[in-house]
C-alpha cells in the first residue's frame, strides 16, 4: 500500500522494513530533517557516537557481531568524509552496512556549497555500491535495494547520499515496490560440475587442509564447516578472519596461517597435496610469494565471488556460490575417511613447532594479558582488537569457544578499529561479555568513543596493551630497517586510568603477572565499561614471522 | 592481435551497463586503481531500454585487464561484461579529419579519398573535412598518407565492436584472431607477486 510521507519518515519506514532497531551516528545541518522525525519512530535506536568514524566501526561491529545490517547515519561533507575509514574497513572485510549521509540541497550539488562533498564520488571505490537520491519518491526503493545489496552475495557497505531537500520533499513509498537490479545476481548453489571436480578431488587426497576464510563465518556455515572436517577427518586452518569459525580445542583444529601465524598452520599448508579454500581470497599475508605458496599441492576455491577465483593462486578446483549452499552440495558427495598419517604428521608438526610458547620472564607481556582474559573469560568472550602486535597476540593465545566470536580489521588493517567496534558489537550483544584487545596507539585513535560507551552503560571492557611503542612498527624497523626508529615511540601517552576515570569509567593498572587474574575478574565483575591498563614489557618481537612477500621457508620462528 | 613482448596489449571489454550517472566513474575508476589508460572509449544507448552498451580499449597485461573484467562483472551496474579481444568479433571506428587541401594539393588529396573510399563532408577553400569508417590500420594508414598534406584536425570516435553472427573468416582489418573458445573472459594467474608491503 502506498504512503504519502516525507523523505524523512519514508527512510524511518523503510529502515524499519528492513529489521533496523539500531542505528549509530552524528547528526549536522544536512542531515537535520532526518533527525527531525526519530521521535516519530521510537522502535529505532540512534547511538550518538563523538567521531563518524566511530559511527561506523560501530555499526561494523554491530553487524559482524549479530549477522545484521549495520546502520550508521552522518551530515554531509566532513561527517561523511569520515566515515571514509569506516565504509573501507567494511569493504576490506564484506561486512554488511548501510550509511545514509545527508547531502546539500539540490540546488546547492556541485557549487562547493557549504559542507558540501562529493560522497558519492569519494567512496565509489570502497563501497560495494552507493546512490545519490533525487527524489522523494526514489528513496523507499533506494533504502531497500542498498539492504538488499549489502546483505546478500558477497557482503559489503551501500551508501545512500540523501539532499536536504529531498529529506523535507513529499513523496510516495510503496514498501513493497519491486527492486530494480538487473545486473546483481547472486550466487546460490553452485555448479553441479564444480561440485563434482572439487569432491574428486577430496576423494583423492592423501593430506588436504581446510582453509577456513571470512566467508565461512559471513555465510554462518559452523556446522557444515564442522560436518565436513569430521567426516573426511581433514585438519582445519583458520584464516585471520576464520577465526572462531572451527572451535579451537577441536583436535582438527590447526592454528591460523601466514605472516604471524602458528608455524604448524603454515607448514600444514606447505605440506599438504590439497587445499580447500572456503571463503578466503588467499590473501598476501596468508600467501607470501605467490610462485612459493604451497607448490605441492592442488587448489579448491570456494567464493561466492568469481572476481576471487585465480586472483593470485591458480586453482584446480574453482567453486562458485554461496558456501552454505556448496557445503550441503559437497558434504553427501565426500567420502568418509581417516587420514591417520596425515594427522599424524600434523600433530608432529604441533609438537615440534609449538609457536604459541610464551617466553619466560617475570615481567608483563602481550601473551600474558591475552592468556589470562582467554582462562579466566573461559574463551566465552566476543573479542575486538586493532591491528599490530596486539591483533596478532589475541588471534594466537586467546582460544576462541564460540563461533563468530572474534571481530578484528583484517584486510584494510585499520588502527582504532577496536573501540567503537566493541561498542557495536555489544549494543547487538548486551548480554555477552565483549572485551577489546586495544593497542596504546590505535586506542588513541578513537578513544573518544569512551563517552559513547559510558553515555549508553555499555559494559564493554577494554585491554590496552601499553608499551608505548607502535609495537608492529619497532618490530619492522628492527628487522627490515637497520634498527633505525623513528616515529614509533610514545614519549607522552596519557594517563589512562585517569583518563578513563575522566570519562566517568572504572579505571585499572595491571604492572605485573600476579595483577592479572584478579584485575580481569573485576572488570569482569564491574557493571559499567572498564580501562584496564595493561603496562606491558617495552620492546617485545612478535613471532612467528614471515617477512612480507617470503614464503614458508623464511619463517622466523623464534629467535630466543 | 597485437601482443608487446611484455605481455601487455590493447584488449576490447564491452560492456552492458545501466543507463544511469556515475557508471561511467564506476567503470573507469577499476582501470584507473591499477594505473591503466583508457586507449578508447565508446558508449550509447543500447537496444534495450534502460541499458547502454560501451566499448572500450584499455592497455595493460593481458591477465589483469582480464582479472578487471570479472571485476567490472561484480559492479551493481553492469549487466554483463565481456573481454571480446579474442572472440570472433567485427569492429569499427570512425574518424573526422580536417586536412589542407590548397588548389595544388587538392587533386592528390582526392585522389586518396577515393582509394580509401572516404566521404568528404565538408570543403572549404584551403581545407577539406573527411570521414573515415573502418578498423584502425585503415584510419591510422589515412592519417599517415595525408599528414604530408598538414592536418588540421583528427577527431575519432573510438572502437565499437559486436561478436559476429557467423564464424566466416572475414576481412583482416578489424577483425583479430578468432578464438571461439575464450569468447568470454577466462580469469587470469598473475606471473608475479610484487608490491608486498
Amino acid at each position: 500500500m502506498t504512503k504519502h510521507l516525507t523523505g524523512s519518515q519514508i527512510v524511518c519506514e523503510a529502515l524499519l522494513k528492513e529489521g533496523v532497531s539500531v542505528v549509530f551516528g552524528i547528526p549536522g545541518g544536512a542531515i537535520l530533517p532526518l533527525y527531525g522525525v526519530l521521535s516519530q519512530y521510537p522502535n529505532l535506536r540512534h547511538i550518538l557516537t563523538r567521531h563518524e568514524q566511530g559511527a561506523a566501526h560501530a555499526a561494523d561491529g554491530y553487524a559482524r557481531s549479530t549477522g545484521t545490517v549495520g546502520v550508521v547515519f552522518a551530515t554531509s561533507g566532513p561527517g561523511a568524509t569520515n566515515l571514509v575509514t569506516g565504509l573501507a574497513t567494511a569493504m576490506m572485510d564484506s561486512v554488511p552496512m548501510v550509511a545514509i549521509t545527508g547531502q546539500v540541497g539540490r540546488a546547492a550539488i556541485g557549487t562547493d556549497a557549504f559542507q558540501e562533498a562529493d560522497i558519492t564520488g569519494a567512496t565509489l571505490p570502497v563501497t560495494k555500491h552507493n546512490y545519490l537520491v533525487m527524489r522523494a519518491d526514489d528513496l523507499g526503493r533506494t533504502v531497500h535495494e542498498a539492504f538488499h545489496i549489502a546483505r546478500t552475495g558477497r557482503p559489503g557497505p551501500v551508501l545512500i547520499d540523501i539532499p536536504k531537500d529531498v529529506f523535507m520533499e513529499m513523496g510516495n513509498y510503496d514498501p513493497d515496490a519491486p527492486l530494480n537490479l538487473p545486473g546483481y545476481r547472486v550466487p546460490g548453489k553452485a555448479d553441479e560440475a564444480q561440485i563434482n571436480v572439487a569432491a574428486a578431488l577430496i576423494n583423492e587426497s592423501e593430506r588436504p587442509v581446510i582453509l577456513a576464510g571470512h566467508g565461512v563465518v559471513l555465510s554462518r556455515s559452523f556446522d557444515e564447516l564442522k560436518e565436513l572436517a569430521e567426516k573426511a577427518q581433514i585438519p582445519v586452518v583458520t584464516t585471520l578472519l576464520g577465526i572462531s569459525s572451527f572451535p579451537e580445542d577441536h583436535v582438527l583444529s590447526t592454528g591460523f596461517p601466514g605472516m604471524h601465524g602458528m608455524a604448524y598452520a603454515s607448514l600444514a599448508i606447505d605440506q599438504a597435496d590439497l587445499i580447500i579454500n572456503f571463503g578466503s581470497r588467499f590473501d598476501d599475508r596468508i600467501v607470501g610469494d605467490s610462485k612459493r605458496f604451497s607448490v605441492g599441492s592442488k587448489k579448491i576455491h570456494v567464493d561466492i565471488d568469481p572476481a576471487e577465483i585465480n586472483k593470485t593462486i591458480k586453482v584446480e578446483g574453482p567453486v562458485v556460490g554461496n558456501i552454505k549452499d556448496v557445503f550441503a552440495q559437497l558434504i553427501p558427495k565426500v567420502r568418509k575417511t581417516t587420514h591417520v598419517p596425515w594427522l599424524q604428521h600434523i600433530e608432529h608438526l604441533k609438537a615440534e613447532h609449538p609457536s604459541l610458547r610464551i617466553p619466560e620472564s617475570d615481567r608483563l607481556m602481550g601473551q600474558h594479558v591475552v592468556k589470562a582474559l582467554s582462562d579466566v573469560t573461559k574463551g566465552d568472550a566476543i573479542i575486538t582488537t586493532g591491528v599490530g602486535q596486539h591483533q596478532m597476540w589475541a588471534a594466537q593465545h586467546y582460544q576462541f569457544k564460540n563461533a563468530n566470536s572474534w571481530l578484528s580489521s583484517g584486510g584494510a588493517g585499520t588502527m582504532g578499529y577496536e573501540v567503537p567496534s566493541a561498542i557495536g558489537a555489544q549494543v547487538g550483544n548486551p548480554d555477552k561479555l565483549v572485551w577489546s584487545i586495544c593497542g596504546d596507539g590505535g586506542f588513541q585513535m578513537t578513544m573518544m568513543e569512551l563517552a559513547t560507551a559510558a553515555e549508553n552503560n555499555l559494559p564493554v571492557k577494554y585491554a590496552i596493551l601499553n608499551n608505548n611503542h607502535l609495537g608492529m612498527i619497532t618490530q619492522w624497523q628492527t628487522f627490515f630497517y637497520n634498527r633505525d626508529y623513528q616515529a614509533e615511540t610514545y614519549t607522552r601517552n596519557p594517563d589512562f586510568v585517569k583518563l578513563a576515570e575522566a570519562y566517568g569509567i572504572k579505571g585499572i593498572r595491571v604492572t605485573s603477572q600476579d595483577q592479572l587474574e584478579s584485575a580481569i575478574r573485576e572488570a569482569n565483575a564491574h557493571e559499567g565499561p572498564v580501562v584496564v591498563d595493561f603496562v606491558i614489557e617495552k620492546v617485545d618481537d612478535l613471532y612467528p614471522m614471515i617477512p612480507a612477500g617470503q614464503s614458508i621457508h623464511e619463517l622466523i620462528e623464534d629467535p630466543n | 592481435m597485437p601482443t608487446r613482448s611484455n605481455g601487455s596489449s590493447q584488449r576490447t571489454i564491452s560492456a552492458l551497463v545501466s543507463d544511469r550517472p556515475g557508471v561511467l566513474a564506476r567503470i573507469s575508476g577499476l582501470f584507473r586503481r591499477r594505473g591503466f589508460n583508457i586507449a578508447s572509449l565508446a558508449v550509447g544507448r543500447s537496444e534495450e531500454p534502460g541499458l547502454s552498451r560501451m566499448t572500450f580499449v584499455v592497455e595493460g597485461p593481458d591477465e589483469v585487464v582480464r582479472h578487471v573484467a570479472a571485476q567490472l562483472d561484480r559492479l551493481i551496474d553492469v549487466v554483463e561484461v565481456r573481454d571480446i579481444s579474442e572472440s570472433n568479433i567485427v569492429w569499427r571506428e570512425l574518424a573526422l579529419i580536417k586536412v589542407k587541401a590548397p588548389a595544388g594539393a587538392r587533386a592528390e588529396v582526392l585522389e586518396l579519398v577515393n582509394i580509401f573510399r572516404v566521404n568528404v563532408i565538408d570543403i572549404g577553400v584551403e581545407s577539406l573535412t573527411v570521414e573515415i569508417t573502418g578498423g584502425r590500420q585503415k584510419i591510422d594508414s589515412f592519417i599517415e598518407l595525408v599528414r604530408k598534406f598538414g592536418l588540421q584536425e583528427v577527431i575519432r570516435t573510438g572502437r565499437v565492436a559486436t561478436l559476429r553472427g557467423t564464424l566466416i573468416e572475414g576481412e583482416e582489418d578489424g577483425l583479430f584472431q578468432s578464438d571461439a573458445s575464450a569468447s568470454t573472459y577466462v580469469l587470469p594467474v598473475p606471473t608475479d607477486q610484487t608490491g608486498s608491503v
